[in-house]
């Protein structure tokens, strides 16, 4: 229990000690140094109570309740500054309702009400805190040098906010923290609004008129949101009398009737914060901010605290049909919508945002099944997701400082002038998408798990959503594969921590691949069968076996089989006529001029553009989920 | 014992032929004649072939397309001039941009003359160029066995 | 016991597929040639075809171009090691997959314009292929209750019996996997197209070599799943898989020459709708009745 403590307060001390250091070498070191202390505790954690099934902790007192409404209070405060001097009423009024609400709950409601044992961990939260402790830290150092080159290309004369940036960075992780470890559902809510508020002032980072207007659309959904677990709340203090999330669960398995109301809410909150559609536009928008950022809060940790509450969700949502169904649906059209999108853009980072929004769509519709081999997959998705996306953001993030573009149609040629950096991300982009890699293993036990459960519509999402997966990151992994003469070596510049947090990454990758089915054996398993009884579990272990050979034989072939000199006679490429420079495909034209052949992906805006395609997910997945809570609110006995 | 007499590929290029010999090229490939029956196969690309059929005699226009082609095709390789204006500039010999014969600017192998060449002169040609093609295949697995 | 089991198969397809392979490619060639009313090569004429290639001088336009290809191959040779040991289908299409994908990237990796445009196509293909064999696995794993091939052996019925619709779908997408017109957008085996030899374009030689001997043991692989549906507990069912078998490679050969070459829009809507149509209600129809 001190662990937990420790991993909850140390961040907030960290980021206090940064927001007064201003000098840069200062800085590198205490925020290297806090990265490896927390990525250290986290591992001890983890390693300390592998296989664990639930460990609670006595643990409640007065003051922690209300310095957690105090918390909630300056959040209001600081939302309501920015909205009042950005003249946003409606953040404003959301804003003072969620105070109200909060107040009214502490106060009237809640005062009263106990949760003895508020801390715990599981196996899910031992997942959690090695994303968070691991990943979290290892972008937390990468962060140093990317600053570093951010500040340099902003303009001149322009606010150093670094000291904010990273202070915002640490208490977003102690905020995690706290969500994974709290059984008491108020300082789940506490935490959960600080990720919502660090985000949102770092989307609006630089301060310019679209990060701001982003900001504000991530503050109106997450509010939205927030207010939709505030009612979950209110349902448990009044008709449950209790806080204890733990308890929660177990009541509702055990009469989903009687928590529907309060399922369907937090069901919800965790679709916004998932950035579901129609809430897709906020995690769009938020690629605004700077890209450790959206590694960090936008892919890897805070929009996994939506999905880690709703498979947290998955055995209550096993016995209700209807909010079952809403989070069935809301994440399966999410996935094959979103993964259609992504094939229509050509800015990396919002290629990636479309991927992480479907990838999490996948994990929702999982948890909307709910069965044990669908909460395996999804715990497996969760995980490999946070490395990979992670890994790519990084990347795309040290590429754009080096190729001054974050378009995929720059990155021609990227294998030859950035060669370390182009093998990180194909290694990135193979894990998200194709077998024998973890996010595939995953994906076949969704598919799987959903057969079983007879859910012909999602099975039909996942074979025609897999296809466009295929094809969007197929044709990314295209451009950086191309190699041609030998351009300028462009990567000499990039900072060490950058290597060092890249090169964790890709470690932790190869690793968690090759070592899939022990992870299954020690953090999976435990969880499904510490929450269901039973084990499920869709994949043999033999064939998760041949998968990790598999794996291995890749990355050997992408780190040691390529590169080198050619041992074969060197010969130019074909161009129909007569070649001028064929390294950069110019050839003589039809009046003896010079022309340069050139070739773009393919973007399909016709058939998958975003103005075609995401209205028709808005419109269904908000209908959808209108008629859940209508029902859930009118009829809860019908469930 | 050598492969590439059985598996004569060829690429076909019009150098500034009257289209005569081009259709006639085309006909040895056709049902009439059917080359494929000696595993002949018209590719189109050059690093896939083996014999470089040309029609037509080398001008100042395609004089560097013509030693393109024959400088990415892969060893062991043979050139066949398709009929007379290939294998000397033919009627157009003297004229003003006419350099001459396609052995002007490559080395040719087989001279399959005519005008236009006939489908039979061509398999004629084409398997007088086998039997070089069988030639230079040793010779370069013998110079792959000294190491070269 | 399966990894090991996996790893012999996988050696011994390697083995006899490229053989089975290249005797059908001949007979393709036979019989594309009689249809076109020539005599057409001899039966071993592939054979011939490789070895030359082999004895060509080794060049190359990258370093990774082949690595690249031996990979598609490699992969090619475990898929269908897990497919004739009678593992696990999603596997088997999982690595198929892996091993189109290296195939993309190693036309990727030469930036020809003719093997970009090819590569871009044939990611195109699988887009468009995809989702029917995905729900063709869901499909056999409805039928026979397992996703193990092997299991096959102990059915009272061959599956096709169960999902024929399923069957009709993967006969539509064989002619993309099989690189048949009308759906050879991406590299074709007949000569004269718009885009030189798409994907092919820069390979030559021993390269070209192995692609071929990959498309040899990838058909092998397809036509397996073709004869996976006529197989059940009677022995003498595998005679008439082989039979099934043979008839559906002559249907494909027969579209191969009668069709002219399609758009990608109509190739991918036609795969799509049939994946929906014939997958989707068959399964359906599985899983609700």
């Amino acid at each position: 229990m001190a662990l937990l403590g420790f991993l909850i307060v140390f961040p907030l001390v960290v980021a206090a000690v940064l927001l007064a250091v201003r000098g840069d070498g200062a800085r590198n070191v205490i925020v290297c140094a806090s990265a490896i202390i927390i990525g250290a505790a986290s591992v001890v954690l983890v390693g300390s109570n592998l296989g664990t099934q639930g460990v609670f902790f006595e643990f409640s007192s007065l003051a922690l309740d209300f310095t957690c409404t105090g918390v909630s209070v300056v959040i209001v405060g600081i939302i309501l500054a920015f909205a009042v001097k950005y003249r946003n009423l409606l953040a404003g009024a959301l804003a003072l309702v969620q105070l109200v609400g909060a107040l009214v709950l502490e106060f009237v409601f809640a005062h009263e009400i106990e949760v003895p044992l508020g801390l715990y961990f599981d196996s899910l939260s031992l997942l959690m805190t090695f994303i968070i402790g691991v990943i979290g830290s290892g972008i937390c150092v990468y962060a140093l040098g990317y600053m570093r080159d951010f500040q340099a290309h902003e303009p001149e004369g322009a606010k150093d906010r670094r000291p904010l940036f990273f202070a915002l960075m640490f208490v977003f992780l102690s905020a995690m923290f706290v969500i994974v470890f709290s059984n008491n559902m108020e300082w789940m809510f506490t935490g959960w609004e600080v990720t919502t508020v660090c985000s949102f002032l770092l989307i609006g980072y630089t301060r310019t008129e679209e990060a701001i207007a982003n900001a504000f659309r991530q503050i109106i959904m997450n509010l939205a949101g927030g207010i939709g677990f505030l009612v979950a709340l209110y349902v448990c203090a009044i008709q449950l009398g209790t806080f204890s999330f733990v308890e929660f669960i177990m009541l509702g398995v055990a009469d989903p009737a009687l928590v529907a109301v309060a399922v369907v809410a937090l069901a919800f909150a965790g679709i916004t914060k998932a950035a579901q559609m129609p809430f897709q536009t906020w995690l769009l928008g938020a690629m605004v901010a700077p890209t450790p950022t959206s590694a960090l809060l936008h892919s890897s940790t805070m929009v996994k605290a939506g999905v880690f509450l709703l498979v947290k969700l998955a055995p209550v949502l096993l016995m209700s049909p209807v909010p079952s169904m809403m989070v069935m649906l809301v994440g399966g059209i999410t996935f094959l919508l979103c993964s259609f999108m992504a094939i229509s853009q050509s800015n990396a980072k919002r290629v990636l945002a479309y991927s992480t929004i479907a990838n999490l769509g996948l994990i929702t519709a999982c948890a909307g099944v709910g069965t044990p081999e669908a909460v395996w997959a999804a715990e497996f998705l969760i995980l490999f997701h946070a490395i990979a996306k992670s890994l790519l953001f990084l990347c795309v993030g040290t590429a754009e400082h080096h190729i001054g573009s974050r378009d995929i149609e720059s990155m021609d040629l990227l294998f030859d002038r950035m060669p370390r950096l182009a093998r990180f991300m194909m290694l990135g982009i193979m894990c998200m998408f194709i077998a024998p890699f973890g996010m595939l293993v995953a994906k076949w036990a969704t598919l799987v798990s959903f057969v079983d459960m007879d859910q012909v519509a999602l099975v039909i999402i996942l074979a025609f959503g897999s296809a466009a997966t295929f094809m969007f990151w197929a044709k990314w992994l295209g451009k950086l594969a191309g190699i041609a003469g030998s351009p300028e070596n462009v990567e000499v510049t990039v900072h060490k921590t950058e290597w060092a947090a890249l090169l964790l990454m890709a470690v932790l990758l190869v690793v968690a691949c090759v070592t899939l089915p022990l992870i299954s054996t020690y953090l999976v398993e435990p969880y499904v069968t510490s929450i269901y009884g039973i084990l499920g579990q869709d994949i043999s272990t033999d064939n998760l076996w041949i998968a990790s050979i598999c794996v291995a034989i890749v990355v050997v072939v992408l780190f040691a089989g390529m590169g080198g000199s050619p041992k074969t006679r060197k010969v130019d490429v074909y161009l129909a006529g007569v070649s001028r420079g064929a390294d950069e495909r110019s050839f003589q034209n039809a009046l003896s001029g010079t022309s340069v052949a050139t070739a773009r992906n393919w973007y399909m805006d016709d058939v998958f553009g975003e103005k075609r395609i995401a209205p028709v997910g808005v419109v269904f997945n908000s209908a959808i989920m209108v008629a859940a809570l209508v029902i859930a609110a009118v009829a809860p006995t019908l469930l | 014992m050598a492969f590439a007499s059985k598996s004569p590929w060829v690429i076909h290029y019009d150098g500034s032929s009257c289209n005569g010999c081009d259709i006639e090229v085309l006909a040895t490939l056709c049902p009439g004649f059917d080359g494929e029956r000696f595993g002949v196969v018209n590719t189109g690309n050059p690093k896939h072939a083996d014999i470089f059929l040309v029609t037509g005699s080398v001008n100042e226009q395609n004089i560097g397309v013509v030693r393109e082609i024959y400088d990415q095709m892969v060893e062991p390789k043979v050139v066949v001039a398709c009929g007379i204006c290939a294998c000397s500039g033919g009627i157009f010999h003297d004229c003003y941009n006419v350099i001459g014969g396609v052995d002007k600017a490559i080395p040719v192998d087989v001279y399959a003359p005519g005008c236009a060449v006939r489908p039979e002169a061509l398999i004629d040609a084409i398997v007088k160029g086998v039997a070089v093609l069988d030639e230079k295949s040793k010779a370069l697995k013998e110079s792959k066995k000294r190491g070269e | 016991m399966t990894i090991l089991t996996t790893l012999i198969g996988t050696v011994a397809f390697a083995l006899i597929a490229p053989v089975v392979g290249c005797l059908l490619a001949g007979l393709d060639r036979i019989i594309s040639a009689r249809m076109q009313g020539r005599v057409g090569p001899p039966l071993l004429q592939p054979y011939y075809d490789v070895r030359k290639l082999f004895e060509k001088e080794s060049v190359s336009v990258n370093s990774v171009e082949r690595t690249y290809v031996g990979c598609a191959l490699l992969f090619a040779w475990v898929a269908g090691g897990v497919f004739f040991t009678g593992g696990n289908l999603l596997m088997c299409v999982f690595i198929i997959t892996l091993s189109s994908l290296f195939f993309i990237m190693a036309a990727y990796s030469t930036r020809s314009p003719y093997a970009e445009v090819g590569a871009a196509r044939e990611t195109l293909q699988v887009m468009a292929y995809e989702p029917m064999v995905l729900l063709l696995a869901v499909g056999f794993y409805l039928a026979a209750g397992t996703f193990d091939v092997g299991d096959v052996l102990a059915l009272d019925a061959p599956v096709i019996t169960t999902i024929w619709l399923v069957f009709l779908g993967l006969l539509f997408i064989l002619t993309i996997k099989l690189r048949k017109s009308p759906f050879d957008l991406s590299m074709s085996h007949h000569a004269h197209q718009e885009i030189v030899r798409g994907m092919t374009t820069e390979m030559s030689g021993p390269t070209l070599g192995l692609v071929e001997i990959m498309h040899w043991c990838e058909n092998v692989l397809f036509l397996g799943w073709i004869g996976m549906f006529f197989v059940w507990g009677n022995p003498l069912s595998i005679i008439l898989a082989v039979a099934v078998v043979l008839a559906v490679y002559f249907l494909e050969i027969w579209i191969d020459n009668n069709f002219a070459r399609v758009k990608w829009q109509l190739m991918l809507k036609s795969a799509w709708a049939v994946a929906l149509a014939a997958g989707g209600v068959n399964i359906a129809f599985l899983a609700f009745l």
